[in-house]
Formats: structure tokens, C-alpha cells, sequence
């Protein structure tokens, strides 16, 4: 690809992404009110659509406020880093072939960099704030996102196994014969409660419970601010759906009779709206309940299933492969 | 040893869990609550006081404005001192009519309760699951009362007036298509009654809604069970009563041991819970739920089969019919009378409870002969549960004081006065 | 080899020009008034008791110690979970090792108390 064309591709892909990020919001609203029995925004423009687009104006339009307590370079450096962390995370995912940004060999490391990195969102926003609300919200989500991001990670080993790659490219090849779910089912397991854990989503949405924590680490947050963190927020949704879609379901494949990149679509809107439907079934647990099943629970099954599929792999592979 | 540092924080009033105005002043370690102080008072508004300068009928709209979400069982303990002290007794068609909008105010506030607890706890769905069956009791509410919320529907000597024949139809809207409308009417086709009695019959199902997200769910459990447990001797020391005391195993409810109206009348059980922890506290209130659903099927049973008067034939107290009052000097006099001077109550003084749904809400009420009382004390049953705020939650952690709120279920209204 | 990073780097200029662009649309547009109340920090409605920048609770560091620790230990495992295949059985048995040893320190932490939280 020339760079021209690259550049093409990427501002496609941020405003695509952008605009598919405020269509969540009205999107989640419309499915919650469905399972809820009741309406949801209906009002603006057919089926309440424009509700999205009214929503972005309010925000903007909101007063862009910096509390006088607070550290200000860092308090408005905050929700720019959750915001550009979590669309650069897109740049790896491959949406069909050929269709990526960056076809990077450690591309599931680049991932993790990525989810890493937004954890500083979090904590400079708790701490810059100066409210004692954001700052125990800021600490719960540091704790929270890092011990996840641990079996995140440990997770996913079972599927590099498998695959014997980092580069999603492969990883999706590797799954022409059957899709990594199947033998991978407890890594998807644990790499979906992880992901729900690291993008903070309900049940496990501790660091911003709003009847605990006021709203977490952006109580203090108004007007573009905020819509950052929302924006983040909607953003990782959408990127950890698309890596369950990557590493467990197939990516782009599924039968020809639609073009690919439809198949990776349709595949992460599922994603998205499972989401969606936890945070319309489920209560919160609480904070030492959510990290005591980290710990205790996840963190040795993450690390059996690695051990049990390292011991089948090499058992099952042929012979000439395994010591050659 | 380095010195323990805690770590003080204001709860409330500007909190989303805060249930309106409590102020809690949180002393905590990390997460866990060394300390809770709840602070009370934001919400007064000298009720109390209001009622010794305002004829006796004058003052039933202000209980409606202490527990705002059991209205009318508030006015029911108002006007329950009242006919004490002048001795009457409503006629038995009001007796019917007042325990059936007891329960249907009982399920309006655990369904608030209900919603509002589940909601705390990060149960999203529950809160406006139960707004939808809100909704068709306030419209009853309306209906008879002609307000959703501060109803002023009793009366000493009985209510306000009988049960209309009809019950108000929902309009046609751009945003419902006439098939929904439909449905929506098809209830509402028949008198008030008939909508009551169709509202009970869909109502178990409901429960069983509500019970299908949170009963079993583990999550539910984790968070409630073994949080903020009472022993049934602290609880009557406390002075616990209602749901909160019966959580904790006391058998104890003034429905069934000081019966007032028609509820000896009545086939009902009182649910009680085992080990006082919010789990307990929450099952003995869905029990509540389904018992009161008893309970109005059985008056409305009987409403439907014994016409006749609501309201005592005294014209001292009551007053007069309108048409009556155009045509006859006598019942003009009457009439001005009552809503000018309003009537004067023998001296005495008298203390009247119901079961409110959240406990015993007692009034006090000591007469001088005067057309006023001389006093009014309201006993709220939120004010003894909110003040062992500190023994339920020491010791916990920050997300179960939010618990402990709801298990409460604590109104302002009422403890402020 | 730093080639395939040439689109990564675009991407970050370009997603972080989008971050600056929008913060500073929320700027020009978000204009308010000045108030008295505003001046203070969200406290439920009270005066804050004490700073916030204060010392805190030693469990979230205990944490953060954990994941030093576990995270190190995945750096082990993500090479040689791409090169199974070429270190085969004595890969797994190294491995093997490694974890026992990990899950020894790890039943100790467990048994000291470090995941209770209160």
C-alpha cells in the first residue's frame, strides 16, 4: 500500500470507528429498553437514530471545566490517552484479508501494549481529579485492569500455541479447520471475563459503580472530557469483541456466500450485544469479590489450560516435528 | 506501630445511593467502614408542628409527604388517632377499601424497594421491571384519588369516596400503534375494581420475574447474604420493626397481633427470615409481595359483592354530599363548617400504629378539646432502622454500606419529618 | 522489518491529532459560567474532611506487586508458547519446572493472606 492510500484507509477507519461509536450508545439504549420492556430513545429522527448524533452535540456543547484543585496538564491529558490507546488497538485487528492496518508479527503483544497503556488513563484521572470519589475509583481500576490484564494474556497462550503465531493474519489462517473455541473453550472463558473486567462494563464496572463511587475516575469529568472516557469505553467494547471474534470464532471466516469482512462484522455486533445483555442480566459484584476470583479462580485455570493444551499439542503433532 | 490513618468521607447527600438526602460520614480504612455517622435533619420540614396549627382534616395531605413512597398507609395511621379519639369507626365497605390500598401501597414501596436495592447492587433490570407494575397502581391511585402520589384519599370516619365504575384509558399516541393500544386499554376496560383484581391475578408472575434475576444469582447472594446481619434480641432492642425485624426471625406484625380495620378477617401469613442478613431481609419482602397480593384478591372479592357507604353519616365530621349541599341550608352550614373551622375532637390523648410496609408508623396525638391537636408526634419506623447504620455496616466494606441502605429501605420523608 | 511499523506510526500521529481535535472542539464550544460552587471539589455536597492526596491503602499496592510478578512470568511463557513446536518435550518439561515453582510461591501467598482483602 502506497502511503497515500494508507492514510486513506486509516481516516476511514478512525471516523468509521467513531461513528460506530456513538451509534453504540443508541444502539445499547434501544436493546435495554427491548429487554426492559419499555421504549428507549424514540423521539429523534426514525426509530430515535438521531438520538446519537443529538447526544455528540450535547457533549460538545457542555462546559469544558477543569476543577481548580485539580492537576490540570494531566487531568486533560487523561481521557486523550483511553481514548487514542483504544482506537490504536484497531490498528492490528484484521477485518478480512489483506484489510489491516498494520500486519505486525507481535500483533497480539501490540494489543496488550495498547489495553496496558490505558490504565494510565484511569489512575492520572483518579489522581489528578483531587476528589476523594475518583481517586478510590482510580485505585480500584489500576488494581482492577492489571490483575486482569494477567490472565488476559495468560489466556491467550493456549490460542499462540494452537496457532503458533502472534500476527492475527495467522491466527485466523490456523483457524480454516475449526475454530479456536472449540478447543480453546475455557481460554475464551477467561479472555471474555477479562476483556469485561478491562473495559470496566457491568457486572464487573467497580471502578465507576455509580452507587459506590459516585461515577469512579470521571466524577469530575464534564462535556468533551467525559465523552472522551465514553468514547474509550465504547471503544474497547468494540476492539475486545473483536478479538474474541480474531482469536476464538474465526475472523473473517464463515460460509462464502458473504463477503468476509461482513462475516467479521456480523461476528463482533454478536459480541457487542452479549455485552450489552450482561449489563441488562447481571449485578456487580464487590471489589473483593471481583479480585479474589481473579486470583483464586481464574488465574489457575488460565494456567492449567496452558499446560494442557502445551501437553496435547505436543503430543498429538508428528513426530518429526516435536524435538526436530 | 506506625499510627492507623483512616480515611473520612462524606456519603450523600449528592449521592446516587444516598436514597435522597442521608448524609453519611464514612470512616474508612482502604474500602472497609471503621465508622458510619448518619446525619439526618436536610429533609425537615416541621410536619409535626405544621399539624398543631391546621384543623385535623387540614393535615392528611402532609403524611402523604412523610413516607413519599407508602402514601396512603401514612394517612391511615393520621386518621386511625383521629377516630380513636372521637370515638367512631368507619363503615365496613371503608374498612375493606382502606386495607386494600394498605396493600396496594405495601406493593408500591417494596416494588420501589425492590428497584431501588436491586439497583445498588448493579441489578439494572429489576428497578425497571418493577416501575412497570408501578405504574398501573398509581394509575389506581389516580383513579380514585385523582393524584399518582399524595393521594389525601382517607378520611376520618372513611374515605373519600367510593370506587369509580370506570378506570382511565391511556390515550392514542404517535408513538404506540393502535394494536398496543389495545392491549394496553384491554384492562382498563372495566371499573377499578375489575383493573385491581386483573392487576392481582398478572401480579405472581411478575414476582416470579423479578425473582428469576435475583434469587438464585450468584452474584445477588454474594452481596447480600451475611451483610449487615441483626440478631433477633438486637433487633427489638434496637427497636426494629416491620420487614427489618422480621428479617431477622421475630415474629412480629401489627396486622396480625393488634389487628385494626378488617385484617382479622382476612387469610394472610407473615413471612420471616432466619439469620437477619440482607438476603433474609429481601426474601421476607418478596414473600410480602405475594401475601398482599392475598389480601387484595380477598377484598376485592368482597368489595365487588357489599356495596354501600364509605363514609360515616355524621355530619359533624363528614361532610355533606355536594348535590345535598346546593339545595339545603343545613348541610350549607355543615359544609362551611367543616372546611373552615373543621371539627373539634374530645380532650385526650391516644397512640395509634399501623404496619406500614416499613415497619410500625405510629402517631401521637394528644387533643386539648380544640379543633387542632395540641400535638402530633409521628413515629417513623426508618428512624430506629437508619440509626443502627453503624452496627450493620462496621466492619464491611464501602459497596455494602450501599447494600445496607437498601436493606434498610430508608425514606427521608419520614425520618426528617 | 521497521517498515510494517511505518503504518503504526501514522496511526498514532493521526489518532492522537483526532484526540487533540476533539478536546479542543469541546474547548471552543464548551464555554460556561463562573460560579462560586464550581470552585470546589465533588464531596456529596460537603466541604471534603481532608486532602485527598494522602496516604492510602498498602492492598492496592499488593496488587500491583502481584501483577509485576505474574506479568514477568508471562514474558517467559509467550516465547516459548510461539515455539512449542521447536522446543517440543523438553520445552514442556522446562516449563513444567517453571510453573511448579511459580505455583509453590503461589499456594505460599495464597496461604499468607496476600489475595484476602480484609
Amino acid at each position: 500500500m502506497s502511503v497515500v492510500a494508507m492514510l486513506f484507509f486509516i481516516v476511514v477507519l478512525l471516523f468509521a470507528l467513531l461513528a460506530a461509536a456513538a451509534l453504540l450508545t443508541w444502539v445499547e439504549r434501544r436493546l435495554l429498553a427491548w429487554w426492559q420492556d419499555r421504549y428507549g430513545p424514540n423521539r429523534a429522527g426514525p426509530f430515535g437514530i438521531l438520538q446519537a448524533f443529538a447526544d455528540v452535540i450535547k457533549i460538545l456543547l457542555k462546559e469544558d471545566w477543569i476543577p481548580p484543585l485539580a492537576d490540570k496538564p494531566v487531568f486533560v491529558i487523561a481521557p486523550a490517552i483511553v481514548a487514542v490507546t483504544m482506537l490504536l488497538g484497531f490498528a492490528i485487528v484484521p477485518l478480512a484479508p489483506g484489510l489491516v492496518i498494520a500486519d505486525l508479527n507481535v500483533a497480539l503483544l501490540f494489543f496488550f501494549a495498547m489495553t496496558g497503556l490505558s490504565v494510565y488513563s484511569v489512575t492520572f484521572a483518579g489522581w489528578a481529579s483531587n476528589n476523594n470519589y475518583s481517586l478510590l475509583g482510580s485505585l480500584r481500576t489500576a488494581a482492577q485492569m492489571i490483575s486482569y490484564e494477567v490472565f488476559m494474556l495468560l489466556s491467550l497462550v493456549g490460542v499462540v500455541i494452537l496457532a503458533g503465531s502472534f500476527r492475527l493474519t495467522d491466527i485466523v489462517d490456523a483457524q480454516r479447520g475449526m475454530w479456536f473455541f472449540v478447543p480453546q473453550f475455557v481460554g475464551l472463558v477467561v479472555f471474555f471475563l477479562a476483556a469485561i473486567a478491562e473495559t470496566h462494563r457491568l457486572p464487573f464496572d467497580l471502578p465507576e459503580a455509580e452507587h459506590e463511587l459516585v461515577a469512579g475516575y470521571h466524577t469530575e469529568y464534564s462535556g468533551m472530557k467525559f465523552g472522551l472516557f465514553f468514547l474509550g469505553e465504547y471503544l474497547g467494547m468494540m476492539l475486545s469483541s473483536a478479538m474474541i471474534v480474531t482469536l476464538f470464532f474465526g475472523g473473517w471466516l464463515g460460509p462464502p456466500f458473504l463477503p468476509p469482512i461482513v462475516w467479521f462484522l456480523l461476528k463482533t455486533a454478536f459480541f457487542v450485544c452479549l455485552y450489552l445483555l450482561l449489563r441488562a442480566a447481571l449485578p456487580r459484584p464487590r471489589y473483593d469479590q471481583l479480585m479474589g476470583y481473579a486470583w483464586k479462580f481464574l488465574l489457575p485455570v488460565a494456567l492449567l489450560n496452558i499446560v494442557v493444551t502445551g501437553a496435547i499439542v505436543v503430543a498429538t503433532r508428528s513426530p518429526a516435528e516435536v524435538g526436530s | 506501630m506506625p499510627e492507623i490513618e483512616s480515611f473520612t468521607v462524606n456519603f450523600g447527600p449528592q449521592h446516587p445511593a444516598a436514597h435522597g438526602v442521608l448524609r453519611l460520614v464514612l470512616e474508612m480504612e482502604g474500602e472497609v467502614i471503621h465508622k458510619a455517622d448518619p446525619h439526618v435533619g436536610l429533609l425537615h420540614r416541621a410536619t409535626e408542628k405544621l399539624a398543631e396549627t391546621k384543623p385535623y382534616n387540614q393535615s392528611i395531605g402532609y403524611m402523604d409527604r412523610l413516607d413519599y413512597v407508602s402514601m396512603m398507609c401514612n394517612e391511615h395511621g393520621y386518621v386511625l388517632a383521629i377516630e380513636k379519639l372521637l370515638g367512631i369507626k368507619p363503615p365496613i365497605r371503608a374498612q375493606y377499601i382502606r386495607v386494600m390500598f394498605d396493600e396496594i401501597t405495601r406493593i408500591l414501596n417494596h416494588l420501589m424497594w425492590l428497584g431501588a436495592h436491586a439497583m445498588d447492587i448493579g441489578a439494572m433490570t429489576v428497578f425497571l421491571y418493577c416501575f412497570r407494575e408501578r405504574e398501573d397502581l398509581m394509575d389506581v391511585y389516580e383513579a380514585v384519588s385523582g393524584t399518582r402520589m399524595h393521594a389525601t384519599y382517607y378520611r376520618p370516619g372513611g374515605v373519600y369516596r367510593d370506587l369509580p365504575d370506570k378506570m382511565p384509558q391511556y390515550e392514542p399516541s404517535p408513538y404506540r400503534s393502535a394494536k398496543e393500544l389495545e392491549e394496553l386499554n384491554e384492562a382498563r376496560s372495566g371499573s377499578v375494581l375489575d383493573f385491581i383484581e386483573h392487576f392481582a391475578d398478572r401480579f405472581p408472575a411478575r414476582i416470579d420475574e423479578y425473582e428469576t434475576l435475583l434469587t438464585d444469582n450468584r452474584i445477588w447472594k454474594q452481596r447480600t447474604v451475611n451483610i449487615g446481619v441483626v440478631s433477633p434480641e438486637r433487633a427489638m432492642q434496637l427497636g426494629f420493626s416491620g420487614p427489618m425485624l422480621r428479617g431477622s426471625g421475630v415474629v412480629w406484625d401489627l396486622r396480625k397481633h393488634q389487628p385494626y380495620e378488617v385484617y382479622d378477617q382476612l387469610d394472610f401469613d407473615i413471612p420471616v427470615g432466619k439469620n437477619g442478613d440482607c438476603y433474609d431481609r429481601y426474601l421476607v419482602r418478596v414473600e410480602e409481595l405475594r401475601q398482599s397480593t392475598r389480601i387484595i384478591k380477598q377484598c376485592v372479592e368482597w368489595l365487588k359483592k357489599n356495596p354501600g357507604p364509605v363514609m360515616i353519616d355524621d355530619r359533624k365530621i363528614a361532610p355533606p354530599r355536594r348535590i345535598e349541599m346546593k339545595d339545603d341550608m343545613e348541610s350549607l352550614i355543615h359544609h362551611f363548617k367543616l372546611f373552615t373551622e373543621g371539627y373539634s375532637v374530645p380532650e385526650g390523648e391516644v397512640y395509634a400504629a399501623v404496619e406500614a410496609p416499613k415497619g410500625e408508623f405510629g402517631v401521637y396525638l394528644i387533643s386539648d378539646g380544640a379543633n387542632k391537636p395540641y400535638r402530633v408526634k409521628v413515629r417513623a419506623p426508618g428512624f430506629p432502622h437508619l440509626a443502627a447504620m453503624n452496627e450493620m455496616v462496621k466492619g464491611h466494606m464501602l459497596a455494602d454500606v450501599v447494600a445496607v441502605i437498601g436493606t434498610q429501605d430508608i425514606v427521608f420523608g419520614e425520618i426528617d419529618r | 522489518m521497521l517498515a510494517n511499523y511505518l503504518p503504526i506510526l501514522i496511526f498514532v500521529i493521526v489518532a492522537a491529532g483526532l484526540g487533540v481535535v476533539l478536546l479542543g472542539i469541546g474547548f471552543v464550544l464548551g464555554r460556561g459560567q463562573k460560579d462560586q460552587e464550581k470552585l470546589s471539589a465533588y464531596e456529596c455536597g460537603f466541604e471534603a474532611f481532608e486532602d485527598t492526596r494522602n496516604r492510602f491503602d498498602v492492598r492496592y499496592y499488593l496488587v500491583a506487586i502481584l501483577f509485576i510478578l505474574f506479568d514477568l512470568e508471562l514474558a517467559f511463557f509467550v516465547p516459548w508458547a510461539v515455539s512449542l513446536d521447536a522446543v517440543g518435550l523438553f520445552g514442556i518439561g522446562a516449563m513444567g519446572v517453571f510453573l511448579a515453582l511459580l505455583v509453590v510461591g503461589f499456594i505460599y501467598e495464597w496461604k499468607k493472606g496476600a489475595l484476602e482483602w480484609d
